[in-house]
C-alpha cells in the first residue's frame, strides 16, 4: 500500500474509515523519507521515534472512539523555524545547529493537540532569508520535479516535502512570498494567511511586521484543514487578530459564479515575465470564465516600488530580530572569543551566513542616525501607498489574480552573485505581503521544460475563505476538465 | 559607493566582524542594493502617513488572568553555550 501517495484529505478520510492506521501511514512516510532525503535534502532533522509514538497514541485514541478530529494521526513536517520540543529548531543556520527549544510554538501546540504526527523539520533558506533555499547552512533542497533546479524559498523544504510525498502537509512562513513562490516552483498549494491570522509565538522571527506562518499541501482543501487548526487569536502574540475563525471547509464548497476577479495591468506587463507563465495565466482566465467568474481589469500603480520598499523594511526589522544571536543565552559561540565584545562579534560572524549578514548590514544602515528618515521612514510611507492601491481595487473586485512569480523554478546557482537578481523573484508576492493581505498559490499548468507553474489569488484582510474557495473550485474544475 | 569606513561603522553597530575580503564584498553589495532602493525617491510622500503595522489593532491588553508559571527554567538555562553557575550564565568580564 503506497499510503504516502495520498493527499491529506484522503489520509484523514482513510483513518476515519479504518482503511489503515496512523502507524501504517507514518511508516509509509518514514520509508519514503529514508529513500528520497539524501537525494533531495528536504529534512534537516527527523524525529521518527516521536512520530511512531504519536501515531500509536492516535490509533489508541481512535480505537476507543476518542479521535481528536480530522488531523488526528496525520503525519506532517514543519519548516525549521517553528519551535518544537521533539526536535531541534535550527533555522537552517550554524548559529542554531544544536538548539533544542524548551517550548513549542503555539501553532505546533495546536497541531499536536489535534493529533498531528511530527515527522521532522524541513529545510529553509537560512533564517528564512532567500527565495531559493540556496542559503541554507545544511545545503540546497532540490526540486522534486527536476533535481537540477531549486525548490524555491524560503519554504523550499516544505514545498519539496509535500511535492515529493514526504509528508501529508506542512507549515511554511511567508514574509515576502516564501510560501507562495516555493509552492509554485514545486507544483503544490500554499496559503499565506492575513498577517495576524496565525500566531507567530515560538516561530523564529525574521521581519516582525510581515512574517505569516501558513499551510502548504497538495490541495486547497488540505490547506483549509490545516488552517482550521492553526488560525486564531493567541494571548502570547499580541499581533494576532481577535476575529473568530470561520469554517473554511464549508466556505470552499460554494461555486464561484459571479465572483469578480481583478487582473492588475502592472503585473502582466512586467518585463521578465516568461512566455510560459503568461500562457498559463491566459489559460487560468479561460478556466475561471468557464466557471462563471467575471474578470475585471484593475490597476495597482505602485507595484514597481514594492520590492524596494520590502528590501528596506524587511532588513531593518531583521537587523533588530537578529541582535539576539550573540553567543550568550543560546546558539553558537565562537571558541576563539577572549572578551565579551569578541563573544558577540565572532559568534555572529562565524555563526551567520552571507545573506543574513548582508541583510543585517542593510537594516543597520537604514535605521542608523542620519539615514532613518531617508530610508526606513520613506519606505513606510510608500508602504501606505501600496496598501491604498489594494484598498481601492478591493472596492471593485473580490479577489485579484496574478502569476505567483515571473518564471518557473530556475536552475541551482542561476541567480549568481547579484543579490538584486534574487530579490526581483518576489515582485508578485511582495506587494500583498506589505499590505498584510492573504494570498494563495495553486498549480495551474506547466512550462516547456515540464516544470510546474502556479497562479496566485490575493484577497482583502481575512479573505482566507474566498481564497480557499476559488482555489478549491478551480482545482475541482481542472480535474473534471483537464 | 559606500566607503570602507562606512562599511566598518555599520559592522561595528551590527556587532559583526568582517574579513578584508568581506569588507570589499559588502561595499559592493550594499552600494548596489542602496542604489536600487533609491527608486523610492521618485515618489512624493510629503503628505503620506507611515504604515508600521497592518493589523489595524491598537493597544492590545492582557485580559483576565493569563499568567501561568513557565516551569522550564532548567531547560532554558541549558541552552547556553557558556558555563552555568547557580542557574546563571557566566560571561567574560565587561570591565578590566
Amino acid at each position: 500500500m503506497q499510503l504516502y501517495k495520498k493527499n491529506i484529505a484522503q489520509i484523514s478520510n482513510g483513518l476515519t474509515n479504518g482503511d489503515f492506521t496512523s502507524r501504517e501511514v507514518t511508516e509509509s512516510y518514514i520509508e519514503r523519507i529514508e529513500k528520497e532525503n539524501e537525494r533531495l535534502n528536504v529534512y534537516i532533522n527527523t524525529c521518527f521515534g516521536a512520530a511512531r509514538q504519536m501515531a500509536d497514541e492516535s490509533d489508541a485514541r481512535r480505537a476507543e472512539g476518542k479521535a481528536l478530529g480530522p488531523l488526528d494521526g496525520v503525519p506532517m513536517s514543519l519548516k525549521d523555524v517553528v519551535c518544537t520540543v521533539e526536535s531541534p529548531t535550527t533555522a537552517a543556520s550554524k548559529m542554531l545547529e544544536d538548539f533544542l527549544s524548551p517550548y513549542d510554538a503555539t501553532l505546533w501546540k495546536k497541531l499536536k493537540n489535534a493529533g498531528v504526527v511530527l515527522l521532522g523539520k524541513v529545510n529553509t533558506d537560512e533564517f528564512t532569508m532567500g527565495s531559493s533555499t540556496e542559503t541554507s547552512y545544511f545545503g540546497i533542497t532540490k526540486n522534486p520535479h527536476d533535481d537540477t533546479r531549486v525548490s524555491g524559498g524560503s519554504s523550499g523544504g516544505s514545498a519539496a516535502a509535500v511535492a515529493a510525498n514526504m509528508c501529508a502537509g506542512t507549515i511554511g512562513t511567508d514574509t515576502g512570498g516564501s510560501i507562495r513562490q516555493p509552492a509554485h516552483f514545486c507544483g503544490i498549494t500554499g496559503l499565506k494567511p492575513t498577517y495576524g491570522r496565525v500566531s507567530r509565538f515560538g516561530t523564529i522571527p525574521m521581519a516582525s511586521s510581515l512574517d505569516s506562518p501558513g499551510p502548504m499541501a497538495q490541495t486547497a482543501e488540505g490547506c483549509a484543514m490545516i488552517l482550521q487548526t492553526i488560525a486564531g487569536n493567541d494571548p502570547n502574540d499580541s499581533t494576532t487578530l481577535p476575529n473568530q475563525v470561520p469554517d473554511y471547509l464549508s466556505a470552499i464548497q460554494q461555486d464561484i459564479r459571479g465572483l469578480k476577479i481583478g487582473i492588475p495591468k502592472e503585473y502582466v506587463a512586467l518585463e521578465g515575465l516568461s512566455e510560459d507563465v503568461k500562457n498559463v495565466l491566459e489559460s487560468a482566465k479561460v478556466i475561471l470564465q468557464d466557471m462563471g467568474a467575471e474578470l475585471v481589469p484593475v490597476s495597482l500603480p505602485h507595484t514597481k516600488y514594492a520590492p524596494a520598499v520590502y528590501y528596506v523594511i524587511a532588513p531593518s526589522e531583521i537587523s533588530a530580530n537578529m541582535s539576539r544571536y550573540d553567543g550568550v543565552r543560546f546558539g553558537y559561540k565562537s571558541s576563539e572569543a577572549k572578551t565579551l565584545q569578541e563573544t558577540y562579534e565572532m559568534s555572529r560572524s562565524e555563526g551567520l551566513g552571507d545573506e543574513v549578514k548582508r541583510r543585517i548590514m542593510i537594516g543597520t544602515y537604514a535605521l542608523s542616525a542620519g539615514y532613518y528618515d531617508a530610508y526606513y521612514k520613506k519606505a513606510q510611507k510608500v508602504r501606505t501607498l501600496i496598501k491604498n492601491d489594494f484598498d481601492a481595487v478591493f472596492e471593485k473586485v473580490d479577489v485579484i489574480l496574478s502569476p505567483t512569480s515571473p518564471t518557473p523554478a530556475f536552475k541551482i546557482g542561476e541567480k549568481g552573485d547579484d543579490p538584486v537578481q534574487m530579490y526581483l523573484e518576489d515582485v508578485f508576492t511582495i506587494p500583498s505581503a506589505l499590505a498584510g493581505l492573504p494570498g494563495i498559490s495553486l498549480p495551474v499548468g506547466k512550462c516547456q521544460q515540464n516544470m510546474p507553474i502556479g497562479m496566485q489569488f490575493i484577497a482583502p484582510q481575512l479573505g482566507e475563505p474566498v481564497l480557499l474557495q476559488v482555489a478549491h473550485q478551480m482545482q475541482l474544475q481542472m480535474i473534471n476538465q483537464p | 559607493m559606500l566607503t570602507r569606513e562606512e562599511v566598518l561603522k555599520i559592522a561595528k553597530l551590527a556587532k559583526i566582524r568582517l574579513s578584508e575580503e568581506e569588507i570589499v564584498k559588502y561595499q559592493k553589495d550594499l552600494s548596489g542594493i542602496l542604489d536600487w532602493i533609491g527608486v523610492l525617491n521618485e515618489l512624493d510622500t510629503e503628505n503620506v502617513e507611515t504604515t508600521s503595522q497592518v493589523t489595524g489593532l491598537v493597544n492590545v491588553w492582557r485580559t483576565g488572568d493569563q499568567i501561568s508559571p513557565f516551569g522550564k527554567e532548567k531547560e532554558l538555562v541549558a541552552c547556553t553555550p557558556n558555563k552555568v553557575i547557580d542557574q546563571q550564565i557566566a560571561l567574560k568580564n565587561i570591565m578590566k
